[in-house]
């Protein structure tokens, strides 16, 4: 069986959160009872208990709440060549719909953005990283 | 009335720690022997170890970092302690505080009279590579950790919000490490015994002897800015920013309040508890305060009738520098946005208003995870009875107060502690 996973089914979870990434489409979960706006997508309203969700496309427009240059990072960011001489940036981005997420922050090229402050407007950029077969879209955001 | 009460009293009536630091050689269940040891000898009246009715202990994880689960009945069976039921409890870097809580619990509801709490965790088998990557699992693997955060990155970042807020810069957070390594220097458990002056000309010595130019660092603000003794980690963070890479552990002796002469000539009564939970680090609605921290810390006030005002010293988590300023402000010691100022006028010092961190801390003590709540009720235990030696705050501290945090603030556990 090799049928299409029908979107209205995807499920409200990384896996469904991810398949859309991988689609260039930054999808949150939004709770058909009460209207709250889950990113992470979830199966469960933490705020009303709803089990009712519904798949919605975010705007990608955000803004900059707190950030970070990793000069010491994770084996899987050494990995993409990132090192102490050559950090990463990773921050907290608040969206315009409400929710805020966690991503790398890049400038032009993949660098690290030449001008970086807490407050400064920031949009979603899809992001290939890894290598060859393991190639992914990542979450990652630019001024 | 308080909404939460302990169903009956308890009491500590002995604490102690092995040495925090590196130890190549030793497991987990090596050091947790030694603190069982160092707790034993600080029962006044004697423990028989066969009185123990059960074992709670604190330990993030020795799964990735020793590749060993089930960890608590090893601790027993180490400590003689067989057949006695021993829990492992595990939320991250507060394992070590819920722990002690559990425990706490587990007594007030009349089930035990005499508790061990202990904490453990052996770190160094590991690179400091693979260190960050099992820390980064107290983290959400699933929308974090492919971000790249670590956990200095996630406490950087709360740096930054925290600077834009309220105008602080990264110097400001110096008088925090300079501090905790001035207590730390009295401390003869502690992984770093020198203050910053005495690694400032260490390193000089280093240079000198390496024919080197000797560089010219004025003072400890000046050795701090300089990346080459003080590199980035997670800027802005830099390397004496964060607690360290530690083993150790810590175990403390829990008792039914009715019992707590019968092994302390001076116990102290365990008169608040809070615990709180919260969301993954990206899903708060403010980045600059640790909503479980406060709600641990009024839930304890609230049990003891108390205030931070009265409270006479405590031990915080101070993992990074800019979370001991932050715990500063959630604990209700200082407004918020004022305690960077506080700690740079002193009022955090062991002849301030209110002590913290007189053993040196997260950062100087050492931060082997699990063991860290309890490591820090080791320290109040010592304060409250007047015997911390070269570091004893000066003024009687019949009131304390221990501030153990998991992750970026998931968990939080508090307890406030009396002396009569």
């Amino acid at each position: 069986m090799n049928t299409p996973v029908a979107e209205d089914i995807r499920p409200f979870n990384h896996t469904g959160f991810y398949q859309y990434l991988a689609e260039r489409r930054l999808m949150a979960a939004r709770c058909a009872t009460c209207g709250e706006i889950n990113l992470p997508p979830r199966a469960l309203c933490p705020r009303c208990f709803g089990t009712n969700m519904e798949w919605i496309e975010l705007s990608g427009e955000g803004q900059l709440e707190g950030f970070t240059l990793i000069h010491v990072g994770l084996p899987a960011m050494a990995a993409e060549g990132y090192n102490r001489q050559n950090p990463y940036c990773s921050g907290v981005v608040r969206l315009a719909e409400g929710p805020a997420v966690a991503a790398q922050i890049v400038g032009e090229d993949g660098a690290i953005p030449t001008t970086i402050e807490v407050g400064m407007p920031l949009r979603v950029v899809f992001f290939e990283i890894g290598k060859a077969e393991n190639r992914s879209i990542a979450l990652v955001f630019k001024p | 009335m308080p909404r939460h009460k302990l169903g009956r009293g308890v009491a500590v009536a002995g604490a102690g720690m092995s040495r925090f630091g590196l130890f190549p050689g030793q497991s987990g269940r090596d050091l947790f022997v030694e603190a069982f040891n160092a707790m034993r000898q600080s029962v006044d009246r004697g423990l028989d170890p066969r009185q123990i009715d059960a074992i709670y202990v604190g330990n993030f994880n020795s799964e990735l970092f020793e590749n060993q689960g089930q960890l608590a009945p090893i601790l027993a069976d180490w400590t003689g302690l067989l057949p006695r039921p021993a829990t492992r409890v595990e939320d991250a870097c507060a394992s070590g505080g819920v722990a002690l809580r559990q425990g706490i619990l587990a007594i007030a509801s009349g089930a035990y009279d005499i508790v061990l709490v202990g904490g453990v965790e052996k770190m160094s088998g590991l690179s400091i590579e693979r260190v960050t990557d099992v820390l980064s699992t107290a983290a959400d693997v699933l929308y974090e950790t492919p971000a790249g955060f670590t956990f200095p990155g996630f406490y950087a970042a709360i740096a930054t919000a925290y600077m834009t807020r309220y105008q602080a810069t990264t110097e400001m957070l110096m008088d925090v490490t300079i501090k905790n390594h001035q207590n730390g220097a009295y401390n003869e458990k502690a992984q770093f015994q020198m203050t910053i002056r005495q690694v400032m000309e260490k390193a000089r010595e280093q240079a000198a002897a390496k024919g080197l130019p000797a560089p010219g660092w004025k003072n400890e603000y000046d050795f701090l800015s300089d990346p080459r003794a003080n590199p980035p980690i997670a800027a802005p963070l830099c390397l004496y920013d964060c607690s360290p890479i530690s083993d150790g552990a810590a175990a403390v002796l829990l008792v039914a309040e009715n019992l707590a002469k019968a092994f302390s000539s001076v116990p102290l009564y365990v008169i608040g508890s809070g615990q709180a939970s919260d969301g993954a680090f990206y899903s708060r609605p403010d980045l600059v305060s640790l909503r479980s921290a406060r709600a641990a810390a009024w839930e304890a006030y609230e049990m003891a009738g108390v205030g931070p005002r009265d409270i006479k010293m405590a031990e915080v988590h101070d993992c990074f520098t800019i979370a001991e300023i932050i715990a500063s402000e959630d604990l209700g010691f200082f407004e918020p946005g004022t305690g960077v100022k506080a700690a740079q006028d002193g009022m955090t010092a062991r002849d301030g208003r209110v002590p913290l961190n007189t053993s040196g801390g997260l950062k100087a003590k050492g931060h082997p995870v699990g063991a860290s709540g309890v490591g820090q009720v080791v320290e109040v235990w010592k304060q409250m009875r007047a015997e911390a030696g070269g570091r004893q705050v000066s003024r009687d501290v019949n009131l304390a107060l221990t501030h153990n945090v998991g992750g970026t603030g998931q968990t939080s556990a508090v307890h406030i502690f009396e002396r009569r």
